[in-house]
């Protein structure tokens, strides 16, 4: 093994999970979220038409590969004349795939809330939407938070695809050092170690925010 | 009694769940600081009452009104104008806040907020709803759970308390509303038998004090002792109505006699 390849291109690709890979799952979950949640509320809503669309959004999302959505806006939405950038381009990618999977994971949580909750809030002269900012979505979050963290370690790994869509992300990175120094095998497990190291300190992080959020339930 | 010295006026209420009928143009008023319980067999309608009185059901037909008059004798509460909700015609998200304004309850399963200390609990409503000042609102926060002997509590969760330090905690947050109707929704039925005399003993004193308060309860010994009306109800109609010690001694209808017989057998 090439150990002083291996130390020399560390730093690059450790730059571009820096630059790269993280800020890209970072936007992308930030955004994804807001949107899983919109499509939470419109989920369990009486209203058929949000529902409905929810719906029809859920099902594009999770029955189509990412990589399709991914080269859908990328490459095919030029033909109908609308250019995006590599970078907006996979975010957009990336957070309306999140948005598709947190979706249910939130409709999940929001509905795992005992109706008395509802009522509860309603009680003490609560409207609809305050019971659930207030009320449900904090109880919510708690059971959430173990599949929440699942979509967002995935959705890590998955920025890797974006280096086909020629984002300069921490795998693109590795792609190029190994094209030039034909040293496949090396920089591609060390990739693969980067993206391990990254997904272990999520899942320690995963087990802190779970026990901030238990500390009022019984154990 | 005079029309206005009733806190709360209920007219021809009716309520269907798909097929199932469970209201039956029910009347019921209940005058200033006075408590009414009702008792009945379940699914006899008494909850669905309770629960259209805070907007948890929206009737079909009927009306609700709430007077102008205070909930305790004192009147210590602020006064509201006086409120009608005609639910033969839609009523509007407005009139059913204006309602829970003027109403608070207390559950069977208390459905204190979880992720919320005792405190919090007992000044979300005041604070984020009426928008009081919170130190105003905690001064009388404080003053209610030492009241009921849980001013210790006051930063724990929920989940720390016993059943009936949680309903005692979800009295005082149905009092720091300030409405002028209290309501219980059979208030001990979840409780461990040793802990129910505590909360009812709760219960009898803010009657006592003079608040009115509508109370659904299989607990017939603190009907007596508590309420001044009793009204019994089957099928989604009142049987039997009248002073606490009659209708529970001597019931003139069979029916109410047969219920109060098997409730009697079962202790």
């Amino acid at each position: 093994m090439d150990f002083d390849l291996f130390w020399s291109s560390l730093g690059p690709l450790l730059l571009g999970a820096v630059k790269g890979t993280i800020p890209l799952a970072l936007a992308s979950f930030a955004l994804g979220l807001l949107i899983a949640l919109l499509v939470a509320v419109m989920r369990i809503s009486t209203s058929k038409l949000a529902n409905g669309v929810g719906r029809v959004y859920v099902s594009l999302i999770r029955g189509t590969p990412l990589l399709v959505q991914l080269f859908v806006i990328f490459y095919g939405l030029p033909a109908v004349g609308v250019k995006i950038d590599p970078w907006p381009s996979a975010i957009i990618a990336f957070s309306l795939n999140v948005g598709g999977y947190a979706a249910e994971v939130i409709r999940a949580a929001i509905l795992s809330v005992p109706q008395g909750q509802w009522e509860a809030g309603h009680m003490i002269g609560m409207s609809r939407n305050q019971t659930l900012l207030r009320i449900i979505l904090p109880q919510a979050a708690r059971v959430s938070v173990p599949p929440l963290s699942n979509t967002f370690i995935s959705l890590v790994k998955d920025t890797s695809l974006a280096s086909l869509i020629l984002v300069t992300e921490m795998f693109r990175v590795a792609q190029q050092v190994a094209a030039f120094s034909q040293e496949f095998m090396l920089l591609y497990l060390e990739a693969a170690m980067i993206y391990w190291v990254i997904c272990l300190a999520l899942s320690t992080a995963q087990t802190r925010v779970e026990k901030r959020l238990d500390r009022y339930v019984a154990h | 009694m005079s029309p206005t010295d009733s806190v709360l006026q209920v007219r021809g209420l009716s309520k269907s769940f798909g097929a199932n009928t469970v209201l039956r143009g029910i009347d019921l008023d209940v005058p200033r600081g006075k408590v009414v319980a009702l008792i009945g067999p379940s699914g006899s309608g008494k909850t669905t009452i309770l629960r259209s009185l805070n907007g948890l059901e929206l009737p079909d037909a009927g009306s609700v009104t709430v007077g102008a008059s205070g909930g305790t004798s004192t009147g210590v509460e602020p006064q509201r104008p006086s409120l009608t909700l005609d639910f033969d015609a839609k009523v509007s998200p407005k009139e059913v806040a204006a309602l829970r304004d003027r109403s608070a309850m207390v559950f069977q399963h208390y459905n204190l907020f979880p992720h919320m200390t005792v405190l919090q609990n007992v000044i979300e409503g005041p604070v984020r709803v009426q928008k009081r000042p919170r130190a105003e609102v905690v001064a009388e926060a404080d003053a209610l759970l030492k009241r009921v002997g849980l001013f210790e509590k006051r930063d724990s969760y929920p989940f720390e308390l016993s059943g009936g330090q949680q309903q005692r905690v979800g009295i005082v947050r149905a009092l720091a509303l300030k409405p002028q109707l209290l309501l219980f929704d059979e208030p001990t039925s979840a409780l461990d038998p040793e802990l129910v005399d505590d909360v009812l003993a709760v219960i009898k004193e803010l009657a006592d004090e003079g608040w009115t308060m509508v109370i659904v309860t299989h607990e017939l010994a603190f009907a007596r002792q508590t309420a001044d009306e009793v009204v019994f109800m089957d099928g989604g109609v009142v049987v039997e109505r009248g002073p606490a010690s009659q209708v529970l001694r001597k019931p003139q209808e069979e029916r109410t006699q047969q219920f109060i017989r098997r409730l009697l057998h079962e202790i």
